[in-house]
């Protein structure tokens, strides 16, 4: 290769690390405010904003979806596999929004460590697979997890 | 050069000449096309019909035919923009600053689709049109990357000076082509992680997979034409004095 051209080449490739350099540690820095959500072990070790709006991320956990009263109020609960977090919201519910299905709930804590939701989101999974794949995936592992 | 036969260097030797490379082009388009076509034909017949429904999200899922695929060209095509911007840059070779400028409006419209369609599907999944996690935020700059360039290859006059420019634009937003890739693996994302670029197997029924890689595929069929149809113009717009455009154009009538 020419010199000229190596040159040129080398200025390239710093150019190129350099703001990488630069950027990762911009990304660092700024970490906690590129997190979309807190996780339910953030909200119970006191790491959330106290009155302050946040979003809150966890699974939904199985048979704690209940409705108090007869309006649109709903109560569950919401884990990280840690630590749980119980969470109230009055509205409509995404499509989505099921027992073991991970949810983004937008609201705040209240006094008694109970999370006012005023916006829920469902997340889905990165897994696509027929209706009756799912339905033989679940008739294999259930007697597993019983034992 | 070393390790690259002898006839590869030729032939990359003869593409970077206009005349040879418009000669080129004109024998393949007719089948590039077929294939644009039959690969399309598959995929959609293959991801609309063939395809079972999910088991959570029934038939809306089947809009990842168009917003997967685009998604990946959008990183894709950045990344040609870039390293053919960095091979301008170095060995001033004027097809690879064509193919740099010419990458710059079809990224920008797979972008798009990719912005477009998400947001169409999160709207009944998620429950909102758009959300600013790092996902969303970090494609979305890549459209603003996208837009810069062409902006700034617009309002420089010399063209020549306006690649170099460009070039170096491209090369310094690399840096969030791997932001968009890992963005769902750093950090808490409403979007959820990947489900076929990863190392593990995929976590997407084969019935499903095989339609998806037929789009993917059928999209870099239509990059390279559109890419091959911007470049011919481009370079007669550049050559316009020169020889062979000349007898080109007296060929024709």
């Amino acid at each position: 290769m020419k010199p000229a051209r190596k040159q040129r080449l080398m200025l390239i490739a710093l150019m190129v690390i350099g703001a990488s350099i630069a950027t990762a540690f911009a990304l660092k820095s700024f970490n906690d405010n590129l997190m979309y959500f807190f996780s339910t072990t953030d909200v119970v070790d006191g790491k959330a904003p106290k009155s302050a709006l946040f979003r809150l991320g966890g699974m939904v956990i199985k048979g704690s979806v209940e409705r108090p009263g007869d309006g649109m109020m709903v109560r569950f609960k919401l884990t990280d596999f840690s630590k749980e977090v119980t969470v109230e919201y009055t509205g409509i519910l995404p499509d989505l929004f099921r027992e073991g299905q991970g949810i983004v709930a937008h609201g705040k804590l209240n006094d008694q460590h109970v999370f006012i939701a005023e916006e829920v989101l469902a997340k889905h999974d990165e897994n696509y697979m027929p209706p009756e794949v799912k339905a033989s995936l679940k008739n294999q592992t259930e007697p597993v997890v019983a034992k | 050069m070393f390790l690259i036969p002898n006839a590869v260097v030729r032939f990359f030797h003869r593409m970077a000449s206009p005349p040879h490379f418009y000669a080129f082009t004109d024998k393949v388009m007719p089948w590039l096309m077929i294939i644009f076509v039959l690969l399309t034909g598959f995929g959609l017949y293959g991801g609309l019909y063939l395809a079972p429904s999910d088991y959570q999200q029934g038939d809306s899922y089947r809009i990842i035919y168009i917003h997967v695929p685009s998604a990946w060209m959008s990183l894709f095509i950045y990344m040609v923009m870039a390293i053919s911007g960095a091979i301008g840059l170095v060995w001033r070779i004027k097809l690879a600053e064509i193919v740099a400028i010419s990458s710059a409006p079809i990224g920008a419209s797979f972008t798009f689709i990719a912005l477009f369609t998400g947001s169409l599907w999160g709207k009944p999944m998620w429950g909102t049109w758009w959300v600013w996690d790092a996902r969303l935020t970090s494609e979305l700059i890549l459209l603003f990357l996208y837009l810069g360039v062409i902006g700034l290859y617009g309002a420089i006059d010399d063209k020549r000076v306006a690649s170099k420019a460009v070039a170096i634009l491209a090369l310094v937003g690399v840096v969030n082509i791997p932001i968009i890739h890992y963005s769902v693996e750093w950090w808490n994302t409403l979007h959820q992680g990947p489900t076929v670029t990863k190392m593990d197997k995929p976590s997407i029924h084969i019935s499903m997979l095989i339609p998806l890689l037929l789009m993917a595929l059928s999209f870099k069929f239509y990059y390279l034409i559109a890419l091959i149809q911007r470049i011919r113009i481009e370079l007669l717009k550049r050559e316009r004095n020169a020889q062979w455009v000349k007898a080109k154009v007296v060929e024709q009538h």
